[in-house]
């Protein structure tokens, strides 16, 4: 074994690659809970990749025969209802452990300088779930994968001038067609999944040259013993493998009970006029997205003013544009002189708090249908969502902040 | 015997509108997947009752005579109208074509209602008939406003004279099968053949096998996920052991 291990070596890096990433890669030994969701965000995409393969194997994409062969595959493939179920579950899972992922920087201030490329490259996987989720949503060929993806297509309308011609170029029809529904299968299974990974990578790669930040953000390379390994580090494994392992454990247990017992979680994550094939005649009373595309729904939902001689719609689709490109920046935007929660003073915790309550509210509104109440609350919270990045700068320079310690505080 | 007299009930329909207001009161019913004499009884009634007009053409005849546990012989006798074999898809041979000609719109498929609609929805519309004279067909439905299809079942449940009372807690049982409020219905315009209890449960067979047909693997799930759960619990306390061993010297 080690013969094979040394003959490899010598023509390919190995155990430089194995130490530079994990058994001597020093993560900081305070991480909490919220440092389970990252491993697995790496988790759920191994089970998108596997049961999307075998998906595919059974799948038809076509407008005639692609809501037929979900049944087929829920009904004569064998364990095709396990694949199926694991892959759309897998897709809500996905978002959950993401949306954690993201809210545990935020926390932790693990934007902050030397950690911007991190940020940017996990801003940039966001961006490309966001794109695969609503991809693969059209493919079970469902009432709501039909009237779902004609009203978001339908956005790109909205651009003055170029608009119509650009979502009839990205719809390669007039309407949503069985055209549409081959080139997002094919963006679906190759093109986007080989971005998402080299996404990954950098941002592992990226993460890895500067190190894990902590919940105390202190830089634990500041502190080195003889050896040249911050005190306050301990090998990713075998350490951070063997507790990610119990994350798993828990994560795996709440996964299946919704695989196994939920797999339409009240309809959030198989939503119920989608148990009906799309049919372009018939709009759906309510048309609603995934949950996890609710906030933004809803900010879009909410500007409601026409501006400049500009559509009202255009101008919702700005505003949704700039919620997702506004996190790009956000790395700029903190100005603290420190990065944890735990040392920041009470204008960046209420921000972040209202931040967060806005989101998950939104998120809500974006589910339910509209009304003049529901949408004023959208329109308020919306603001709240952009204060909390555009008046970032100011807060975060303004209070008092606590002093960090030397050394993490466990 | 019983295609005929769905075959009657056809009758030339316009195009009727398809939106059912929203927020109709539904009775309860709880499905029961492992009930299976409910569930031939509801294969049966459906066959005879809806599958002239309906496909669950996403399923196959054998799935449902394994599932249900009737013999292929019997089920292929008694249950398969169409000449199809055992191993096909359970379509009708009523053309799409030729029915949205008819009906303005084709009956839909029902493999999937119960997922679409949940089975309270069913359920209660199944009872919900009620005579109409401003209809075409002179029947209307509580749960499903200006509906298009006719009473099929005029002939068991009878014809109700005024709306039915759906959605004030009238329900079937799953344990004792014990009808909790059969008596939805305060003036008869025609008497059926089954009294209105008998009626809500045969309804509740119906219901049962609609809500079987479209999460036929739910059992099997369900039985599977309990073996599932335990085996991660008890990884979970190896993983657990493993790293307080490991963790026991980082300080």
């Amino acid at each position: 074994m080690n013969k094979l291990v040394n003959w490899v070596d010598e023509r390919l890096p190995i155990v430089e690659a194995w130490n530079k990433h994990l058994a001597k890669y020093y993560a900081p030994k305070n991480f909490n809970v919220w440092y389970f969701f990252g491993s697995l965000a790496m988790l759920v995409l191994v089970n998108q990749l596997i049961t999307g393969i075998w998906l595919t194997m059974s799948y038809n994409p076509s407008g005639e025969g692609a809501f037929a062969s979900v049944e087929y595959i829920m009904r004569d493939v064998e364990w095709g209802w396990l694949l199926r179920y694991l892959h759309s579950t897998g897709a809500s899972a996905f978002f959950v452990v993401v949306y954690l992922h993201m809210f545990r920087g935020l926390m932790y201030g693990s934007y902050q300088k030397p950690r911007e490329l991190i940020w940017i490259f996990g801003m940039l996987i966001y961006l490309v779930l966001m794109a695969e989720a609503f991809m693969g949503y059209l493919l079970p060929w469902g009432q709501m994968s039909y009237w779902g993806a004609q009203v978001i297509v339908n956005l790109f309308g909205a651009i003055p001038v170029i608009g119509d011609d650009l979502s009839l170029w990205i719809r390669g029809d007039y309407l949503i067609s069985g055209i549409t529904l081959n080139r997002f299968f094919a963006l679906h299974v190759v093109a986007l999944p080989i971005v998402l990974l080299g996404l990954v990578v950098l941002h592992i790669l990226a993460l890895h040259e500067v190190g894990s930040n902590n919940p105390d953000g202190i830089d634990i390379k500041k502190n080195k013993d003889e050896n040249g390994v911050p005190k306050d580090g301990i090998p990713f494994h075998p350490y951070y493998t063997v507790h990610d392992l119990m994350g798993v454990a828990v994560f795996f247990f709440i996964f299946f009970i919704v695989v196994f017992f939920f797999p339409e979680m009240g309809g959030l994550f198989l939503e119920k006029p989608n148990f009906e094939p799309a049919n372009p005649l018939k709009t759906p009373d309510h048309i609603a997205p995934v949950w996890y595309f609710t906030p933004f729904y809803a900010m879009l939902r909410a500007v409601t003013v026409d501006l400049f001689g500009l559509d009202a719609k255009f101008w919702g689709v700005v505003v949704m544009g700039g919620a997702i490109a506004i996190l790009f920046v956000l790395p700029w935007l903190d100005r603290s002189p420190v990065r944890s929660m735990r040392y920041k003073g009470w204008l960046s915790k209420i921000a972040l708090a209202i931040f967060a309550v806005s989101f998950v509210v939104l998120g809500y509104l974006g589910i339910v249908p509209a009304t003049a109440g529901r949408t004023t609350v959208a329109q308020i919270l919306t603001v709240f969502y952009f204060l909390y990045f555009i008046l970032m700068p100011f807060y975060t320079r303004m209070e008092k902040t606590k002093p960090v310690p030397e050394r993490v505080t466990g | 015997m019983r295609k005929l007299i769905v075959g009657l009930f056809i009758v030339i329909l316009p195009a009727l509108g398809l939106a059912a207001a929203p927020s109709v009161e539904l009775d309860t019913m709880e499905p029961d997947h492992t009930n299976k004499e409910s569930l031939q009884r509801g294969a049966a009634l459906f066959t005879n009752y809806c599958m002239g007009c309906h496909s669950m053409e996403y399923a196959r005849y054998k799935r449902v005579s394994e599932d249900l546990g009737i013999p292929q012989e019997l089920y292929e006798e008694n249950l398969i109208f169409t000449g199809a074999k055992i191993g096909e898809l359970m379509k009708n041979s009523m053309s799409k074509d030729m029915a949205a000609d008819w009906f303005g719109a084709p009956p839909p498929d029902l493999t999937l209602e119960s997922r679409l609609r949940g089975e309270d929805w069913i359920y209660s519309y199944l009872r919900g008939f009620y005579k109409d004279e401003n209809r075409p067909l002179g029947v209307n439905n509580v749960v499903f406003d200006n509906v298009g299809m006719p009473h099929v079942m005029a002939d068991l449940q009878g014809l109700c004279a005024v709306e039915p009372r759906i959605g004030e807690g009238a329900s079937v049982d799953p344990l004792s099968g014990d009808v909790r409020n059969a008596d939805i219905c305060p003036e008869w315009e025609t008497e059926g053949s089954m009294s209105p209890a008998e009626f809500d449960i045969a309804m509740y067979d119906l219901t049962n096998f609609m809500s079987y047909m479209g999460d036929p693997v739910k059992v099997e799930r369900e039985r599977l996920g309990i073996f599932v759960l335990i085996f991660v619990a008890i990884f979970f306390i190896f993983a657990y052991l493993l790293n307080r061993e490991y963790w026991k010297d980082v300080h």
